[in-house]
C-alpha cells in the first residue's frame, strides 16, 4: 500500500525521534510532575503515602523536582505494619528529616495492641493496613493522598485511575471509575471523601529503576544483594526474625539476595542475586522472567482476585 | 533479551497507542502475539493465565485474562474498562490503551484515543471494512489521532491474496481521508499465524513496508513545533520566600503545546497583561528554550499578577478570549446532559462554571447520519453542544491543539465527569462526507 511507504520513508530519516523528542523517562517524569502540580493547586491537604520502598522514593524526589527551589506543599504518612525492615524505618526517618517533611505514622501494632485488630493465623500483616490506613485519612482530613501504585503492577491496579476517588471507608469501586480524558484530571469530591492519587500509574518497574540510577537516587542497602539468613515458606526466601519465623520445620540458611520490593517482612520474599549496583540491578529485570509481585508478594498469590479484594476496601 | 544494555534502555521515546476492535477480529490474539513476541508476559504471568484458562475449561491460554483485571470482567468474559499495558522494545517503550469492543464502547475508545498518538483499527481480511470499521475512524478522527494503522487481520484465511488486502486499505483509506485522518498506514498481517506483526511474512512477498512492530517503534512522536501555537497553563505558583530565594516567583505548568524562549514576549489570558521571559526551569536545569510536553517554570521580568488557570502565550499568537464555546462532544456519564444542565467546565487548569445553552444535533457514528435537536445526550452519545461560560476562556480550536481546544464537563452536584468536549469544527475537512438521503451539506 502506497500509504504505508511514505510512512515509512519518513520515519527513516529520524527513527521516530525528531529533536522535540523527549526520551521515555523524561515524558514519564514530566507526566508525574504535572500531577504532582495538579494535586498542590486544587487540594487543601495532601499527603504522600511514604514507606521507604523505591516507588514511594521516587515519588518523594519526583515531587521535590515539581516544586523546588520551594519546599513540597505535602506531608509524608507511613503505615507501619510493626514487621517493617529496621534499614527501612531508618531510611524513612533519615528522609524525612533531610527534607524537613512532617511525618505521619499510623502503627498496625498499636491497633492490635489495644485490641482493635487481631493478628491473622498466618502472621501477615499486609491486609491488616486498611483499616488504621483509613482512619488517619479520615482524622488529619487529608483529601488528596498519594501512592506509588503502578498499572504494571498487579491486573486491578491496571484498572486504576491516575485520579482514584474513595468513599469515606476508603473504598474503591471499579464499575463507578471517572473517565480520564487527555490530561484533564478530575478532583471533585464531598466532604469526607479523598481522592488517592497515582503519578507513577504509568511507569514499569524498568522504568522506576532507570529512573533512580538516572538522578542518582539512595535507596535502602536492602534492594541491593547482601548475605541474609532466610527462610523458605510458599516458594519464597523471608527473613527470619521476631515477626513469626521460621516456624517448625522450616530451616535457617544464609543466601546471597536482595529485595525486589519493600513491605511488610511478613509477606515480603527475596530474590536471589548477586546484583550489587544499580547497572547490575537493571539488568538482572531486564532478563528476569518473572513480575516484581510474582517473585516477592506472598498475599498476592492468595487468590485471583487479592489485590482487587484489598483495594476496595481500601487498602493502597 | 539479555544483550539489551542499560544505556541502550535508557534512550528510547515513548509512544502512546491504542487499539479498536472486538474479540472476533483478532485483537486480544494480536495484542498477544506483541505481548509474547516482545517478550514482556512474564512466566508467573502466563502461568496464572494458564491455570484460570483451565480451571475454566479452556483449552488455550486465553490472553485476554492478562488485562481483565477485574473479578466481573472475569466471571462475564468481557472487557469491561479501558486496560493499559506495557512493554518495551531496544527501540521504544509502548503504553497501550487496549479499549473494548462491547461494554461502554464510544466512551472506553474515546478516552484511550484521547492520549494516544496511533490507533490501531483491526479489520478481518473476510469480511473487510464493516460498520464498525467505520465507526472506529470516525472516533480516531474526531479525536484528532495524528497516526491510523489499519491491521488487515486473518490475511491467511484469504490465501494472502494481495487483492483482498488492497481493496480492503484502498475502501479505508478513502473513507478515513474524507474524514480528515491525516496518516493512514494500511497493514497486511495474520496474527495468528505471526505474519507482518514481528517478523515480515513470508507469505507476501508482495508487501513491501513495515511489520506491524516496526511501523510502531518508528513512527514519528515528535513534531515540527515552529506552526504550533505555544500554550502554558499555569498550574501552580511557585514562592519560596525563604532567605535563598527572597524574591524568586516562577510559574510552573506543562507545556501543552509549541515551544518557548528566553526573551520572548508574553500575554497572560484571560487577563491580557504582558511581560517577558526571564527565564526557563526545567525541573532543575536552567535552559534557553523548553518544548511541548516539558513541565517547566517560567520566571517573568515583571511582577504581574498570575495565578493557577490562566494561560501564557506568546503575545504575537494569542488566542481569543471566549464566553461562547461550540464543540463537539462525547458523552461519558450514565446521567444525560440536557439543555439548560448547569455545569462546570474544566479547560487546562481552569475551572468555571458554565450551562449548556443548545445541542443542536447528535451524530450516529455508523452512517455519519445527523439528529437534529435531540433534547439530550445520553451515555456513549457524540453530539454538537453550545455553552455558556461564566468566565471568559482563551480557547483554541481542537484541530489546531488537542490540549488546549479539549475540555471536560463536571456535574458540579455530584463531581462526576460528564462529558469530553472538543472545541470547534467535528471533522478536518469542512465537507467530509456526503450524505445520500440529505445533500444540503455537512456542517457537523
Amino acid at each position: 500500500m502506497t500509504t504505508a511507504a511514505t510512512v515509512h520513508e519518513a520515519a527513516d530519516n529520524s527513527e521516530g525521534a525528531g529533536p522535540y523528542a523527549l526520551s521515555h523517562l523524561d515524558a514519564l517524569e514530566s507526566e508525574a510532575v504535572h500531577i504532582f502540580r495538579e494535586v498542590a493547586g486544587e487540594f487543601e491537604r495532601p499527603v504522600i503515602l511514604f514507606s521507604g520502598g523505591k516507588d514511594s522514593i521516587v515519588m518523594l524526589h519526583l515531587a521535590l523536582k515539581a516544586f523546588a527551589p520551594a519546599a513540597i506543599p505535602f506531608s509524608l504518612l507511613h503505615v507501619d505494619t510493626g514487621h517493617n525492615f529496621p534499614e527501612v524505618i531508618e531510611y524513612r526517618d533519615r528522609t524525612a528529616e533531610k527534607h524537613n517533611l512532617r511525618l505521619h505514622v499510623a502503627s498496625v501494632q498499636d491497633y492490635i495492641d489495644r485490641g482493635v485488630l487481631r493478628e491473622r493465623p498466618d502472621g501477615t500483616r499486609n491486609p491488616l493496613q486498611t483499616v488504621p490506613l483509613t482512619e488517619k485519612i479520615q482524622s488529619e482530613k487529608f483529601d488528596a493522598v498519594f501512592g506509588g501504585g503502578r498499572r504494571d503492577e498487579e491486573k486491578a491496579r491496571a484498572k486504576e485511575r491516575v485520579f482514584s476517588l474513595r468513599d469515606e471507608f476508603s473504598q474503591w469501586d471499579p464499575r463507578r471509575q471517572r473517565p480520564e480524558l487527555w490530561n484533564l484530571y478530575n478532583g471533585r469530591h464531598a466532604p469526607g471523601e479523598h481522592v488517592r492519587v497515582f503519578p507513577l500509574s504509568n511507569w514499569t518497574e524498568l522504568d522506576v529503576w532507570q529512573y533512580i540510577a538516572r538522578e542518582g537516587i539512595e535507596l535502602p542497602e536492602i534492594y541491593f544483594a547482601h548475605e541474609r539468613e532466610v527462610f523458605q515458606r510458599g516458594g519464597m526466601w523471608l527473613t527470619a526474625g521476631e515477626w513469626g519465623g521460621p516456624k517448625d520445620g522450616e530451616t535457617v540458611e544464609k543466601r546471597l539476595i536482595r529485595y525486589r520490593t519493600v513491605g511488610d517482612m511478613s509477606c515480603t520474599g527475596a530474590v536471589d542475586s548477586d546484583a550489587v549496583t544499580l547497572d547490575q540491578v537493571i539488568t538482572e529485570i531486564a532478563a528476569s522472567r518473572l513480575t516484581e509481585r510474582g517473585a516477592t508478594r506472598a498475599d498476592d498469590k492468595l487468590s485471583e482476585a487479592a489485590m482487587e479484594d484489598r483495594k476496595r476496601e481500601g487498602y493502597f | 533479551m539479555s544483550t539489551t544494555t542499560p544505556e541502550e534502555l535508557s534512550a528510547t521515546t515513548l509512544l502512546r497507542f491504542a487499539t479498536a476492535g472486538s474479540v472476533d477480529d483478532g485483537k486480544s490474539t494480536l495484542v498477544g502475539r506483541l505481548l509474547h513476541d516482545s517478550k514482556s508476559i512474564l512466566t508467573d504471568q502466563l502461568e496464572a493465565v494458564e491455570r484460570a484458562s483451565v480451571s475454566r475449561g479452556q483449552e488455550a491460554p486465553d490472553l485476554a485474562l492478562l488485562t481483565d483485571g477485574l473479578r466481573a470482567e472475569r466471571e462475564q468474559g468481557i472487557t469491561i474498562d479501558v486496560a493499559y499495558r506495557y512493554f518495551a522494545t531496544p527501540r521504544r517503550r509502548f503504553i497501550l490503551a487496549d479499549t473494548p469492543g462491547h461494554v461502554q464502547y464510544t466512551r472506553n475508545m474515546v478516552t484511550g484515543a484521547s492520549t494516544a498518538e496511533l490507533t490501531v483499527i483491526l479489520v478481518d481480511a473476510r469480511n473487510g471494512v464493516v460498520e464498525q470499521t467505520r465507526r472506529h475512524a470516525a472516533i480516531a478522527a474526531l479525536l484528532r489521532v495524528p497516526h491510523v494503522v489499519l491491521a488487515v487481520n486473518k490475511m491467511d484465511l484469504v490465501d494472502y491474496q494481495e487483492s483482498v488486502f488492497a481493496a480492503i486499505a484502498q475502501e479505508f483509506t478513502a473513507y478515513a481521508l474524507e474524514l480528515g485522518v491525516p496518516e493512514i498506514t494500511a497493514i497486511p498481517i495474520s496474527a495468528l499465524a505471526g505474519d507482518n506483526v514481528v517478523d515480515p511474512s513470508a507469505n507476501m512477498d508482495w508487501y513491501g513496508g513495515p511489520t506491524f512492530l516496526e511501523h510502531l517503534e518508528t513512527v514519528p512522536v515528535s513534531h515540527d513545533l515552529s506552526h504550533c501555537h505555544a500554550r502554558l497553563p499555569v498550574q501552580y505558583v511557585i514562592r519560596p520566600q525563604t532567605a535563598e530565594h527572597p524574591d524568586y516567583r516562577g510559574y510552573a505548568g506543562q507545556i501543552a503545546a509549541g515551544s518557548f524562549h528566553v526573551g520572548e514576549a508574553v500575554t497572560v489570558l484571560p487577563s491580557g497583561r504582558t511581560s517577558r521571559i526571564s527565564g526557563i526551569d526545567l525541573l532543575g536545569k536552567p535552559v534557553d528554550v523548553a518544548w511541548t510536553t516539558q513541565s517547566v517554570t517560567l520566571l517573568l521580568e515583571d511582577d504581574i499578577d498570575i495565578s493557577r488557570g490562566d494561560l501564557i502565550v506568546p503575545s504575537k499568537d494569542a488566542p481569543a478570549t471566549t464566553q461562547d464555546v461550540d464543540a463537539t462532544v462525547c458523552h461519558v456519564a450514565d446521567q444525560p446532559l440536557t439543555v439548560g444542565h448547569r455545569v462546570l467546565l474544566k479547560h487546562g487548569t481552569r475551572t468555571v462554571k458554565a450551562i449548556v445553552k443548545d445541542i443542536p444535533s447528535r451524530l450516529t457514528l455508523d452512517d455519519l447520519s445527523l439528529h437534529p435537536h435531540p433534547g439530550q445526550l445520553v451515555a456513549n452519545d457524540i453530539g454538537r453542544v453550545t455553552i455558556r461560560t461564566a468566565e471568559p476562556l482563551p480557547l483554541d480550536s481542537y484541530a489546531d491543539s488537542r490540549r488546549t481546544g479539549s475540555f471536560i464537563l463536571i456535574d458540579p452536584a455530584d463531581g462526576t465527569t460528564l462529558t469530553a468536549g472538543m472545541v470547534g469544527e467535528s471533522f478536518a475537512s469542512p465537507d467530509p462526507v456526503k450524505d445520500e438521503a440529505d445533500d444540503d451539506g455537512w456542517d457537523f
